[in-house]
């Protein structure tokens, strides 16, 4: 294993990989937006009003504003996971398409900041589409703060993407997914604010809860939804990349040891 | 064109590729036959910088392999053993894409499709989805596809396996019209047909080792008795016991054929007018009864 870790060669080559996989997306742009962006809108949408009707403020906001700030984090989360475990797995293991870039003047660490970057681009289209709605409803405190949510969709998405490619370099097919949404993306769901406040929590809870990455994303776009500064900045901003950083080169290292050995 | 000195592979405690020397020059194809797991498909991800060698080095095209192999590899085309066209394209798209790894500009690419359509066969099918595609026009297309750089030298990875005698045909003529343009071709099959009709020079590989190299008709000339006569039928035994050491140079049994090597066939037929109800086949030596000879006739699984 250590003989694959390395610090990542960046390049631009990078770049075409990108535009396959944004080549391939754009002929199926249509289903493609209604199903990534749909399903996280409806649950917004739904619990938001149906639960938020039945509740008091929550967290100092109304439940539906407390619940489309989370989901702004958590619709990226996702965008960015499934990206990186079903659609890259099929473009390594099953079609094979790494190979063939590989064989042309592209290096493992291209084609997986190629997939990275994909994922951050997924992330800010369906970041966007939730951040459309908070300002169809006007969700939001101050329009201006809220343009910051744009970086922050980035940046989880970044996060959210170096860490299911460490997934999708382990994995022997798509059933093994489901360990990582069971064990990891589901927990994370319910232990870093999305649906309710983490105070709520027991506080040994809590204290796990502040080192996940989802919580730092969450920490970040709520406060700017409601329209004050975020605390911490530095910290969260940093958790992400480190998270996202990390994930890269350990699943650089574990692809390598996959392919090209 | 392409140099490899002392090339080593290991495995854990297997060396996969021992100490290899190669040596192809400008302009003229070089194959490299050997049995399943002789090292041939690691000796080309070796030769692509695609992994690295445990010994030895490699130059490619004039550049040190795998220090620069991104360099290196601007300049060579590949057709791998298993088709990997993006199945989310089209047969054109396929072409664009791949241009635009190699960092061509799309006009440029563009403009190579209609004559890289036409090498292929493909010209009517520029539209159509891989997963239309026989495959024969596959694998015409990923030859296709390995030329979108015009690269210089082109490696392939048992390029005919699996195809029809048909659409093998139409792949040898394109790889001989690529030879006739000058480009340096280095192809790894088992085919024995393939080789001798293709490569100027090859070199058989056993065990990751180097066992031969030369010339298809050299090899044979140097290596094995010019003709085999294939002796089977009811008994076989007997004439074998009683005439086959003293009519063939050498002889071996496969089943329950004999194969008998000699430059000396009319006393052999002769020989075998004793045993009516033998059958028998004569014919010349070929490259395969060399690489038999060289690599043994084990099953390789």
């Amino acid at each position: 294993m250590t003989k694959f870790l390395r610090l990542p060669r960046l390049s631009w080559r990078f770049v075409p990989v990108w535009q396959r996989n944004y080549l391939v997306w754009k002929k199926l742009a249509i289903p493609a937006i209604l199903g990534n962006l749909a399903d996280p809108m409806l649950y917004m949408l739904g619990l938001g009003y149906g639960l938020g009707s039945l509740l008091p403020d929550v967290g100092g906001m109304p439940y539906l504003t407390f619940l489309a700030a989370g989901t702004v984090a958590y619709s990226t989360m996702n965008a960015a996971t499934f990206e990186v475990l079903y659609s890259s797995f099929s473009r390594m293991h099953v079609q094979r398409t790494w190979d063939a870039i590989m064989n042309a003047p592209l290096t493992l660490d291209d084609v997986l900041l190629g997939e990275l970057s994909w994922a951050v681009a997924k992330s800010l289209l369906s970041g966007l589409a939730i951040l459309a709605v908070i300002w169809g409803l006007g969700l939001y405190g101050n329009f201006w703060m809220t343009l910051w949510i744009i970086p922050v969709v980035a940046l989880v998405g970044f996060c959210f993407g170096g860490m299911g490619l460490v997934m999708n370099a382990l994995s022997p097919s798509y059933d093994f997914f489901l360990y990582y949404f069971t064990l990891v993306i589901t927990p994370m769901v319910l232990l870093c604010g999305v649906f309710f406040p983490v105070s709520q929590l027991p506080l040994p809870v809590q204290a796990v809860s502040a080192w996940l990455p989802l919580t730092h994303a969450i920490d970040l776009a709520r406060p700017l939804v409601v329209g004050n500064m975020p605390g911490d900045i530095a910290l969260h901003v940093a958790g992400l990349l480190i998270y996202g950083s990390l994930g890269y080169v350990i699943a650089l290292a574990l692809t390598r040891r996959r392919l090209l050995k | 064109m392409l140099k490899a000195r002392g090339l080593t592979k290991r495995y854990g405690d297997t060396e996969v590729v021992r100490g290899l020397d190669l040596n192809v020059r400008r302009g003229e194809c070089f194959g490299l036959l050997g049995p399943n797991g002789a090292g041939k498909t690691t000796t080309l991800r070796l030769l692509l910088g695609l992994i690295e060698p445990d010994g030895g080095s490699i130059e490619l095209a004039g550049i040190a392999v795998p220090q620069h192999a991104r360099e290196a590899r601007m300049k060579v085309g590949v057709v791998p053993q298993m088709d990997n066209l993006d199945p989310d394209f089209s047969v054109r798209e396929n072409l664009l894409a791949y241009g635009r790894y190699f960092g061509m500009e799309k006009a440029a690419i563009a403009a190579r499709v209609p004559e890289l359509l036409e090498f292929a066969g493909l010209a009517s099918k520029a539209d159509a989805p891989i997963s239309q595609l026989s495959g024969g026009m596959k694998r015409r297309l990923t030859l296709a596809r390995a030329l979108v750089h015009d690269p210089d030298i082109l490696f392939l990875d048992e390029p005919t396996t699996g195809l029809d005698p048909q659409a093998r045909h139409l792949i040898w003529q394109g790889l001989r019209r690529l030879i006739a343009d000058g480009k340096t071709i280095v192809l790894t099959t088992h085919f024995m047909e393939e080789a001798e009709r293709l490569t100027d020079r090859l070199a058989i590989l056993d065990h990751g080792r180097k066992v031969a190299e030369g010339a298809p008709r050299a090899l044979i000339e140097s290596h094995i008795e010019p003709a085999v006569v294939e002796v089977y039928g009811e008994g076989l035994e007997g004439w074998m016991r009683d005439y086959a050491s003293q009519v063939c140079q050498r002889f071996e049994t496969v089943g329950e054929t004999l194969f008998c090597y000699t430059d000396n066939a009319e006393r052999v037929i002769d020989a075998l007018k004793q045993a009516p109800t033998l059958r028998y086949l004569h014919r010349p030596s070929n490259l395969e009864d060399v690489f038999l000879k060289l690599t043994g006739r084990d099953l390789r699984d």
